[in-house]
């Protein structure tokens, strides 16, 4: 479980995140929802300590990211993996040395073990015998999954993921979020999917969050979003006419 | 239009903050070194990251060195002959004495450096630039690396190892090109230019230059890490850092150039 408590951050003189609190329970979807600029991805960085806040905590599971030191953070860091915007694999390893990485550096396994690991790890997410591509041999549909293999090859307790379907075609986003929510239901993880895509909150949303201009405006489930009527959320979900239509059709 | 008093306000202003942003750059510069200097992880993979600086370093620039380094020897060598032939009145053996020394002292350590600034710092600069634009850096925090010390260490390490090397290297290929330039343009035989490469060689040259080699690969990779690591933006960005890291490192090795001779040679 991951507690966010009044968590700000101002760069300059933008306020970007005005004191945000949610609770992001284990073994469930938490989506992090809101228009460009609201404060989505810098909550994300401030929870994982890319960004420090200026004021509030994060508890993981009870511990505290923002008064721990650097040796307890190095260390809490290993039970964390992140699925990033763009994958964010490393252009001069192949898809194999990507997804050992944090192996090599953080396990004493024999190479036996790291290679049944990796194996293990691109059977999971469907992508058997690419070991040795790489980066820029793959679509982005597959970048996205060597991304989700090399971040839970440590077995971490939370995942965080940023915009796992920005740039992927309706067909491979469905099989991202479905993964995605397999593998929270797998592994028992908290998991937080900072999105915009309407299809992954009807989807795979258990817990729904949206911000607005730096504040928590709304938070449910999935099935709660469809009975909003008005205001910021409802421009946000139905912001096109065939949405809007579609969900008057599904009431009529 | 601004009066003479706003004028020199702005002047000032304008001074002043170009000051300030040195002086923050280079506070951020030696934090960055700083954190250089921890504990590995696993020291097994900053050796086997630094090795692969070194191939990529040392054999990717030596082509480049090797061509550059003949033909400077060359020229050197038929400057000089041209100049002495006029005189008269000096033996022509001394070429082989001045190629040496100027190679020694000068050529080979300077301009290595300064091409070494353009090929690798630009290179060292852009890819982790690169990095850090497409989170690739993220990518390793978050899995607990400490950044500043994976991916700048090695760098150093392996241009304060291998960019030295190169230099030596230049040194002989220069010393080559001179021989060969001055045979093949009659200025004088093989034997008078042996002679005066072996004659009046002081040790004390080498270590000049060798202390040289060291300043300047330092240099060069913490100058070029520091462009690159701190870029923030885009493709534009990296552009941008990639050729301050050359134009910075190009300008430092001319100053570090002169207080070396200033200091050491008397």
């Amino acid at each position: 479980m991951i507690e966010v408590i009044d968590i700000h951050k101002q760069f300059g003189e933008q306020k970007v995140l005005k004191g945000i609190s949610s609770v992001f329970e284990d073994g469930k979807c938490n989506l992090v929802i809101g228009k460009s600029g609201s404060g989505k991805t810098v909550l994300i960085k401030t929870m994982v300590g890319l960004v420090e806040p200026d004021s509030g905590d994060v508890k993981y599971d009870g511990r505290s990211f923002t008064q721990m030191n650097k040796k307890d953070r190095t260390i809490l860091r290993r039970e964390i993996g992140m699925l990033f915007q763009g994958s964010a694999l490393f252009d001069s390893m192949t898809v194999e040395e990507n997804i050992r990485f944090p192996l090599d550096m953080f396990t004493d396994m024999t190479e036996a073990e790291k290679l049944e690991q990796v194996n293990f790890c691109l059977a999971r997410v469907n992508m058997p015998n690419t070991n040795k591509k790489f980066p820029d041999e793959l679509s982005g549909g597959m970048k996205k999954r060597v991304g989700i293999a090399r971040a839970i090859v440590q077995n971490p307790k939370y995942l965080f993921c940023d915009e796992p379907n920005s740039g992927l075609d309706p067909k491979t986003s469905i099989v991202i979020d479905e993964l995605i929510k397999e593998i929270t239901i797998e592994y028992n993880m908290t998991t937080l999917i900072n999105t915009h895509d309407m299809n992954s909150v009807m989807g795979i949303g258990d817990n729904v969050l949206f911000l607005h201009d730096g504040l928590k405006y709304w938070e449910g489930d999935s099935k709660e979003i469809m009975n909003i009527t008005d205001g910021e959320l409802f421009d946000f979900i139905f912001a096109s006419d065939f949405l809007k239509n579609l969900r008057k059709n599904a009431r009529v | 239009m601004p009066s003479r008093n706003s004028k020199s306000v702005y002047f000032f202003y304008i001074r002043f903050s170009s000051m300030g942003k040195i002086f923050h750059d280079f506070g951020v510069y030696l934090i960055l070194l700083g954190r250089m200097f921890s504990k590995p992880e696993k020291p097994r993979m900053y050796w086997k990251e630094t090795f692969r600086q070194m191939h990529d370093i040392g054999i990717g620039s030596l082509t480049v060195i090797a061509i550059v380094a003949t033909f400077i020897g060359a020229v050197t060598a038929v400057q000089f002959s041209y100049q002495l032939r006029g005189i008269g009145l000096v033996p022509m053996w001394w070429v082989g004495a001045i190629v040496r020394k100027s190679l020694i002292l000068e050529m080979a350590p300077t301009l290595t450096a300064l091409l070494l600034a353009g090929k690798v710092g630009s290179n060292i600069a852009s890819e982790l630039g690169s990095m850090r634009t497409s989170e690739q850096i993220d990518a390793y925090e978050i899995m607990g690396v400490n950044t500043s010390s994976y991916l700048i260490a090695p760098k150093i390490i392996a241009s304060i190892v291998v960019i030295p090397m190169l230099v030596i290297i230049s040194v002989f290929l220069g010393i080559i090109g001179g021989w060969a330039a001055g045979v093949l343009g009659h200025f004088y035989s093989t034997a008078e230019y042996v002679r005066g490469v072996q004659d009046y060689m002081k040790n004390w040259d080498l270590v000049v230059m060798l202390i040289k080699a060291l300043l300047f690969s330092f240099a060069i990779s913490s100058v070029s890490c520091f462009k690159g690591y701190t870029v923030k933006g885009g493709a534009l960005e990296i552009g941008k850092a990639s050729t301050q890291a050359v134009v910075l490192s190009s300008i430092v090795v001319i100053i570090i150039n002169f207080f070396v001779a200033f200091l050491l040679l008397d």
